[in-house]
C-alpha cells in the first residue's frame, strides 16, 4: 500500500486508505467545493462541483473516483475555473437571492461558495420559485424555493434514518424534493428528528424557530420564565460563541440566561437522574418477571416516533418513563402551581424532536404542556448573539435553588451509551460493587452506531445494545425478531452520535461531534455525585412533591398513531 | 419437449423440411408501421379467400405440411417502409409495396395461382419496374445480417426460427465451446456495441467474467430512446428468438443464469412479441432449468419502461428494474463490477446482442472480413426524414454516407437539394456535404466530430432551419434530462430558453457564445451521457450554419420560413384593392388604409396570426 502516489497541482502526495480523491487532495492542503457530498453519506456526486482536470484534459468528479497510482490532477485549471462560476450561477439563477432577510445568510452553503468563487453577476433570467412554506411541522419548515436538489436531506432520511419520508419527485427542472403526494411533512411518516435540516446546505429545510415567542414571554412581567438546559447543550457552544476548546460553558450560559431575562436556570440533568431512578426500577422489575424484554429507552421523541410507525407492537417495550424534559418540566409545574406568575416553562435542547414532544397531547395537562416550547442550541445562540452579550467576558453562575443539584450521570444523557452507562451506575450498586471506575464501561462509550455490552449484576446476565441512528436500531430490531440476537436492555437515539449531534446544535463536522462527546465525560468527572440516586435532590423530590404521584407525573402512556 | 441435442437437431431438421416443402410464402409485414398501414387486414383477407377459393393455406408451420401448401405468415420488418404495407411472395421472390385489402384478389389470381407479378404493385423507377425485391435500389447496397430474418419468417414462430437453423449457435456454444472459447470468438470478432458507445463486447462479457461474485445478469437494453430510431425496435418485433439466442450465448458465456429484457413501454407489440417468444422456447425446453439435459439453467423477464428516456442509460435503466428512480449513478462502480441488484452485468444493445449468433456460426474471421478493421459488420439505420426512400436499411460498417442517402434512399424528396444529416438523435450532431463521402464507421465519425449514435439518420433538405432542429432536439433533452447534477439539469434549461428566443426573434448577439460556453460547461460536468452529449446538436449546428443563428438574431428573418415568429406578412400593393375587409378581421387593429387603396400591415402589432391572409379575396396578402 505504500509508496502508491498521486500528483495534485504537481505536488506529490501519497495515497493511504483515502476513499476518493477529495478526501487526498485535502492531504495536500486544498478543500474542493462541494454540495453534495457527507462522509456519512452514499456518495451522490450530483452538484458536480468538486471537479479536477487531469493531466489530458479529462474531467473526474473527485467525490466519486478512488485515486489511481500515477494520477496527475489539478484542482484550480482556467476551465475549472469556468465550470465552477457556471454551475454556481446557474444555481443562483434558479434560486431565491434574498439572503439579506433569509434565516440560513451566514451559514449557507450556495452563499458560503458564491462569494468564494466571486460570483458578481447572474446572466440568466430569475426563475426560482414562489416561497411556498411547509409550516405543518412543529419541528421543521421546509421551503422549496430555497433547494437546491443536492439530495442530501433524502439521503440521511433514507440511508441513516430509514424513514424516507421525503424523496425526489418529477423530472429534469420539474424536479422537486417533496412528501408522498406532496402532503405536508406533519403528514408523513417524519420522525422530526431534523437531520435533514442538519445536513441541508442551504435554508430549503431549517429548524423551526420559537425564538420570536420567547423573547415576548420574556418581557411579559407577568409570567415567570423558568429553563431547563439539556445536557448536551452545554458541549455544543464552542465554535460560535468564542469559547476555548473544551470548557464547559454551563455558568455562563446560566449568566446569560439570567441577564436575558430569565427568571430561574434549571439543568435537565436533575430530570436525567429522576428518569434513571425510574427506568432502573422498571428495568430490574421487568428483568425479575423476564417479560416484555428487551426494555428499550423512551427519552428520545423521533425513537418513540419511528416505534409508533414502524413497529407499533414493539410500544409495551419501550419504557414507560417520560424523557427528562419532560419528567423535570412536571416537577417545575407542580413547584411553582401555587405561584402568583403565569409559569412559562421552556427548554434548551439540541434537538428539534424535543419541540415535537413538547406538543404532544400526552405531556399537556388541561391543554396546558408541562414544556410551553423548546429552544434549540443555535437558537440560545443566536437569542445572545442578538442581546449583544459578549458571551467569553461573562462571569459564570450557579443554577437556582432548589433544583441545583445533578450528577453525573445526568449529565452524560447527552451522548450515546450514557443513559445506559447511567442505568449501570445505579444497577450495579443493588448488588454492591467495586469501584465504579474499575469497571470498563469503554463498550459503551464511543461514536460508533451499535455498540454491545454484557454486564453482571442481579445474579445474572445482562445484554444491552446501544444504538444511535434509526437505521441501526432497525437492523438490530429485525435481528431480534428474527432471534439472531437477543437483548435485555436496548438504549436507541436517533441522531447517530446521541444528542450531542442533534439537529439543534451548530453544524459540525465528524471530527467535532467526537468531541463534544469528550467534554461531557469531563464534566462528568467534574461532579462530585456520579450516581443519580447519590443525589440527595432525589430523596427530597420522592417524599416531597412525587409522595403517592410518582405514576402520573414521572410516566406516560403514549396514544398510539395520533401525532 | 427437447430433452437433448439430439431432440434439437431433429426439431430443425424436420422444420426445416416442412419450410421448404411450402410450396409458396405470402410473407405480409406485421411491424408496427405496416399494420398501422392496415397490413393485418390484409393478413385477414388473404385468409378468407383463400378458403373460399379452397386453397390450402398454414397460418402456422407444422411438422407435416400437406401438399401445396401456401403459407401465410406476419414476417418482420421488410425495411422499405415509406412503401408500406409490404408483401413478399416466395418462391419467386416478389415485394408488393402500397398493398390494400383489395388488391388481394388480384394477387392471388395472379401470382399465387399463375406465378405472375403483379406489375403495378411492384415498385417502379423512372419507368423501370423491379420485381424481386432483390433488384430494387434501396436494397442493393444493403447487407441484412441482424436483419436476415425479418420479412423471411414469421415473426411468431420459433418453428420457423428453426427451419432457418435458429438455435444452432446456441447449440454450438452450450456443448462444442467453453465459455472462455465464446468470449475468445466475440473479442476476437471485434464486434462493438451497437447502442451507440461502441464498446468492444468481448472485453466487456470478459470483465463481466473475472468478477469474484458468483451471481450475474444479462441485460438487454431495448430503451431506444432516440425520437425517429427503429431498429431495435424491428428487430424485437421481427426475430425475437435472435435476441434470445443472443443473450442466452452472453449467459453461457458469463456464468449468467438470468435476463432481463427492458423494452420501452411505447412498444406493446415488441413486448408481446418478445413473451410468446420466452413461452414459446419455455415450452420446447430450450428454456428453464438444464436445458437440452446440461446444467445451464437460464430464464428472463421482461421490464416494461415508463417514459423516461434517461432510462436508456445504464445505470439509470438497472435502477429501473430494481424498482427505484431512474437515475444514473457515478461510477466506480461500474456496471459489469456492479450492475442490477449490485451484481456484475452484461447491458448490451439489442442490436448487438442479435449479431452475437451470426457470430458464432459463422466465425470471428468471417465477421471481421465485413467493414473496417476496427469496426467490422454491419449497422442498422433508420433512415428517415426529407429522403425518397424512408425505411430500415443494414450496410456494412464503412458504407459512405453519400451511398446511404443517394444510393439507398433515393436521394432527397421533391428535388431539393441535401442540407444536412442529423446522426444520432439528440446525442449527435449534424453531418453536411462536405462529409457526404465520409465512411460509416464508429472511429471516422468519432474523428468528424460526430458519433453514430443508435443508426437513426434524419436527412434534411434545404428549406429545413437548423435552429429549429437544433432547438428541437434541446427541447427535447431538457424534458428528459432526470434532474439529478445541475449542469444538465439548470443548463439545458437555459439553452433552451436562448434558442427559444432566437427562434422567436429575441435574440442577442452574445446569445451565441452563450450557447457554445454552456456547451462546454454541460458537456465537460454533466454526470451521464444524456447530459454530456445535449448539446451537441446545437455545437454542430452553429459549427456548419453560424449564419442562419446570425440572420435569425441580426435580421430577425429565417432563410427557410419555418419559424413562425419570424414570418413577415405583408400586403402586395399592386394587388390590394383597399376593401377593407382584412382590417375588420385583424384582432390587433394592424391594418389600416384609406378605401380603394392599398392597405398597409403594421409589423410591430402584427402577431402573424394569418387571418387577413385568409379572408383578402383578391389574394394580395402573402407570407414572407
Amino acid at each position: 500500500m505504500s509508496g502508491q502516489f498521486m500528483t495534485i497541482d504537481n505536488i506529490p502526495v501519497e495515497i493511504k486508505d483515502e476513499k476518493n480523491i477529495l478526501e487526498l487532495v485535502r492531504k495536500a492542503g486544498i478543500e474542493l467545493p462541494t454540495f453534495c457530498f457527507y462522509s456519512e453519506l452514499s456518495v451522490y456526486g450530483a452538484c458536480r462541483m468538486c471537479m479536477v482536470e487531469t493531466n489530458r484534459g479529462d474531467m473526474e468528479s473527485a467525490c466519486s473516483t478512488p485515486p489511481r497510482d500515477g494520477m496527475e490532477i489539478y484542482t484550480n485549471t482556467p476551465r475549472l475555473r469556468k465550470y465552477r462560476k457556471n454551475i454556481l450561477e446557474l444555481l443562483l439563477a434558479n434560486h431565491c437571492r434574498d439572503c439579506t432577510t433569509c434565516q440560513q445568510s451566514g451559514s449557507c452553503k450556495l452563499q458560503e461558495l458564491a462569494k468564494r468563487f466571486g460570483i458578481n453577476d447572474v446572466r440568466f433570467p430569475n426563475t426560482a420559485k414562489v416561497e411556498e412554506l411547509d409550516e405543518s411541522s412543529v419541528a421543521i419548515v421546509r421551503n422549496k424555493s430555497k433547494c437546491i436538489l443536492c439530495g442530501d436531506c433524502v439521503r440521511v432520511c433514507e440511508e441513516v434514518q430509514n424513514v424516507g419520508a421525503i424523496d425526489f419527485v418529477g423530472r429534469g427542472s420539474k424536479m422537486t424534493v417533496t412528501t408522498a403526494f406532496d402532503e405536508p411533512i406533519a403528514h408523513s411518516n417524519c420522525v422530526s428528528c431534523g437531520q435533514c435540516a442538519a445536513v441541508c446546505p442551504t435554508g430549503a429545510i431549517v429548524v423551526r424557530s420559537n425564538t420570536g415567542k420567547l423573547w415576548e414571554d420574556l418581557n411579559d412581567k407577568s409570567k415567570r420564565v423558568v429553563v431547563q438546559i439539556a445536557p448536551a447543550v452545554r458541549v455544543g457552544l464552542s465554535d460560535q460563541l468564542g469559547e476555548e476548546d473544551g470548557r464547559d460553558a454551563m455558568g455562563k450560559m446560566v449568566a446569560a440566561l439570567r441577564r436575558m431575562g430569565f427568571d430561574k436556570v434549571f439543568d435537565t440533568a436533575v430530570g436525567a437522574d429522576l428518569t434513571v431512578i425510574e427506568e432502573t426500577n422498571e428495568f430490574v422489575s421487568k428483568l425479575k418477571k423476564n417479560e416484555k424484554l428487551p426494555l428499550f429507552t423512551s427519552c428520545c421523541p423521533a425513537w418513540v416516533n419511528y416505534v409508533e410507525n414502524t413497529y407499533p407492537e414493539l410500544m409495551k417495550n419501550v419504557s414507560s418513563c417520560k424523557s427528562p424534559m419532560e419528567m423535570f418540566a412536571a416537577v417545575l409545574k407542580e413547584n411553582y402551581k401555587e405561584d402568583d406568575r403565569k409559569l412559562v416553562s421552556v427548554a434548551i435542547m439540541p434537538c428539534s424532536a424535543k419541540k415535537f414532544e413538547a406538543n404532544r397531547d400526552e405531556f399537556k395537562t388541561d391543554g396546558v404542556p408541562d414544556v410551553d416550547y423548546v429552544v434549540t442550541t443555535q437558537e440560545f445562540i443566536n437569542m445572545v448573539t442578538e442581546s449583544g452579550i459578549s458571551f467569553s467576558k461573562l462571569e459564570p453562575e450557579a443554577l437556582d435553588r432548589p433544583f441545583q443539584s445533578s450528577s453525573g450521570a445526568g449529565v452524560i444523557f447527552g451522548v450515546t451509551g450514557g443513559v445506559t452507562e447511567a442505568v449501570i451506575r445505579k444497577v450495579l450498586c443493588d448488588q454492591s460493587v467495586p469501584a465504579l471506575r474499575a469497571f470498563a464501561f469503554e463498550g459503551v462509550r464511543g461514536m460508533e452506531g451499535v455498540k454491545e455490552a454484557t454486564i453482571t449484576a442481579l445474579g445474572r446476565e445482562i445484554k444491552i445494545a446501544i444504538v444511535s441512528g434509526l437505521k441501526n436500531a432497525d437492523n438490530v430490531i429485525k435481528k431480534i425478531k428474527t432471534g439472531e440476537a437477543h437483548y435485555d436492555f436496548i438504549e436507541v437515539m436517533a441522531c447517530p452520535g446521541g444528542c450531542i449531534c442533534g439537529a439543534g446544535q451548530p453544524y459540525a463536522k465528524a471530527e467535532e461531534k467526537a468531541k463534544r462527546g469528550a467534554r461531557l465525560y469531563k464534566a462528568d468527572k467534574m461532579k462530585s455525585i456520579s450516581r443519580s440516586d447519590d443525589n440527595p435532590l432525589m430523596d427530597s423530590l420522592y417524599s416531597g412533591i412525587l409522595k403517592n404521584r410518582v405514576h402520573d407525573l414521572l410516566h406516560v402512556h403514549y396514544e398510539h398513531g395520533e401525532k | 419437449m427437447l430433452l437433448n441435442r439430439n431432440d434439437l437437431i431433429n426439431a430443425r431438421n424436420i422444420y426445416r423440411k416442412s419450410f421448404e416443402k411450402e410450396e409458396k410464402k405470402i410473407l405480409i409485414c406485421a411491424g408496427t408501421g405496416c399494420v398501422a398501414g392496415g397490413s393485418l387486414d390484409i393478413y385477414e383477407e388473404f385468409i378468407k379467400l383463400m378458403k373460399e377459393k379452397g386453397i390450402n393455406c398454414e397460418v402456422k408451420l407444422e411438422k407435416e405440411p400437406h401438399d401445396e401448401t401456401v403459407g401465410i405468415k406476419k414476417s418482420g420488418c421488410h425495411g422499405f417502409c415509406e412503401m408500406g404495407p409490404l408483401i413478399r411472395i416466395e418462391p419467386f421472390g416478389y415485394l408488393y409495396i402500397k398493398v390494400k385489402p383489395e388488391d388481394c384478389a388480384e394477387i392471388l389470381d395472379k401470382t399465387i395461382i399463375n406465378g405472375e407479378c403483379v406489375e403495378r404493385l411492384a415498385y417502379t423507377k423512372n419507368g423501370e419496374v423491379y420485381k424481386k425485391q432483390e433488384e430494387i435500389p434501396f436494397y442493393k447496397k444493403q447487407t441484412r445480417l441482424a436483419l436476415e430474418h425479418c420479412g423471411q419468417i414469421d415473426a411468431t414462430s420459433i418453428e420457423e426460427y428453426f427451419a432457418l437453423d435458429g438455435y444452432s449457435a446456441f447449440e454450438k456454444v452450450l456443448f462444442d465451446m467453453d465459455s472462455d472459447e465464446v468470449i475468445k470468438e466475440i473479442e476476437e470478432s471485434n464486434l462493438r456495441g451497437r447502442g451507440g458507445g461502441g464498446f468492444p463486447a468481448g472485453r466487456k462479457w470478459s470483465q463481466v467474467k473475472r468478477q469474484k461474485e458468483e451471481v450475474r445478469y444479462i441485460v438487454c437494453n431495448g430503451d431506444e430512446g432516440d425520437p425517429g430510431a427503429f431498429m431495435d425496435r424491428s428487430l424485437m418485433e421481427g426475430d425475437p428468438h435472435r435476441i434470445l439466442e443472443g443473450m442466452m450465448i452472453a449467459g453461457i458465456a458469463c456464468g449468467a443464469q438470468k435476463g432481463y429484457i427492458y423494452v420501452r413501454a411505447e412498444y406493446p407489440l415488441a413486448v408481446s412479441r418478445l413473451s410468446n417468444a420466452i413461452e414459446q422456447a419455455k415450452n420446447y425446453g430450450i428454456l428453464g432449468d438444464n436445458i437440452l439435459g446440461t446444467d445451464f439453467s437460464f430464464d428472463f423477464q421482461i421490464n416494461k419502461g415508463a417514459g423516461a428516456f434517461v432510462c436508456g442509460e445504464g445505470s439509470a435503466l438497472t435502477a429501473s428494474i430494481e424498482g427505484k428512480r431512474g437515475m444514473p449513478r457515478v461510477k466506480p462502480p461500474r456496471t459489469v463490477e456492479q450492475g442490477l441488484f449490485g451484481k456484475p452485468t452484461v447491458l448490451n444493445n439489442v442490436e448487438t446482442f442479435a449479431n452475437v449468433p451470426i457470430v458464432i456460426d459463422k466465425g470471428a474471421k468471417w465477421y471481421r472480413s465485413i467493414g473496417p478493421e476496427n469496426s467490422p459488420g454491419t449497422k442498422a439505420f433508420a433512415l428517415t426524414g426529407n429522403i425518397e426512400n424512408t425505411g430500415l436499411i443494414e450496410v456494412p460498417m464503412g458504407t459512405t454516407l453519400r451511398e446511404v442517402i443517394f444510393d439507398i434512399g433515393g436521394g432527397i424528396r421533391d428535388g431539393k437539394k441535401f442540407k444536412a444529416v442529423q446522426i444520432g438523435g439528440p446525442s449527435g450532431g449534424c453531418l453536411t456535404s462536405e462529409h457526404l463521402d465520409l465512411p460509416l464507421d464508429f472511429d471516422s465519425l468519432k474523428k468528424a466530430g460526430a458519433m453514430i449514435g443508435s443508426g437513426g439518420l434524419v436527412v434534411m433538405d434545404e428549406d429545413t432551419c437548423m435552429v429549429e432542429v437544433a432547438r428541437f432536439f434541446m427541447n427535447f433533452t431538457k424534458n428528459e434530462s432526470c434532474g439529478k447534477c445541475v449542469p444538465c439539469r439548470e443548463g439545458t434549461k437555459r439553452m433552451l430558453e436562448i434558442l427559444e428566443a432566437i427562434v422567436a426573434g429575441n435574440g442577442k448577439l452574445e446569445d451565441i457564445d452563450m450557447l457554445l460556453e454552456l456547451a462546454d460547461t454541460i458537456s465537460a460536468t454533466a454526470l451521464c451521457g444524456l447530459g454530456k452529449t445535449a448539446p451537441s446538436p446545437v455545437v454542430s449546428t452553429i459549427k456548419n450554419f453560424r449564419d442562419e443563428y446570425i440572420t435569425h438574431i441580426v435580421d430577425k428573418k429565417c432563410s427557410s420560413k419555418t419559424c413562425q415568429k419570424l414570418k413577415t406578412i405583408f400586403i402586395e400593393p399592386s394587388l390590394c384593392k383597399g376593401c377593407s375587409k382584412c382590417s375588420k378581421v385583424c384582432p390587433v387593429s394592424a391594418i389600416s388604409g384609406k378605401i380603394k387603396e392599398p392597405f398597409i400591415i403594421d409589423k410591430d402589432k402584427c402577431i402573424k396570426c394569418g387571418a387577413c391572409l385568409e379572408t383578402c379575396p383578391f389574394k394580395a396578402i402573402k407570407e414572407d
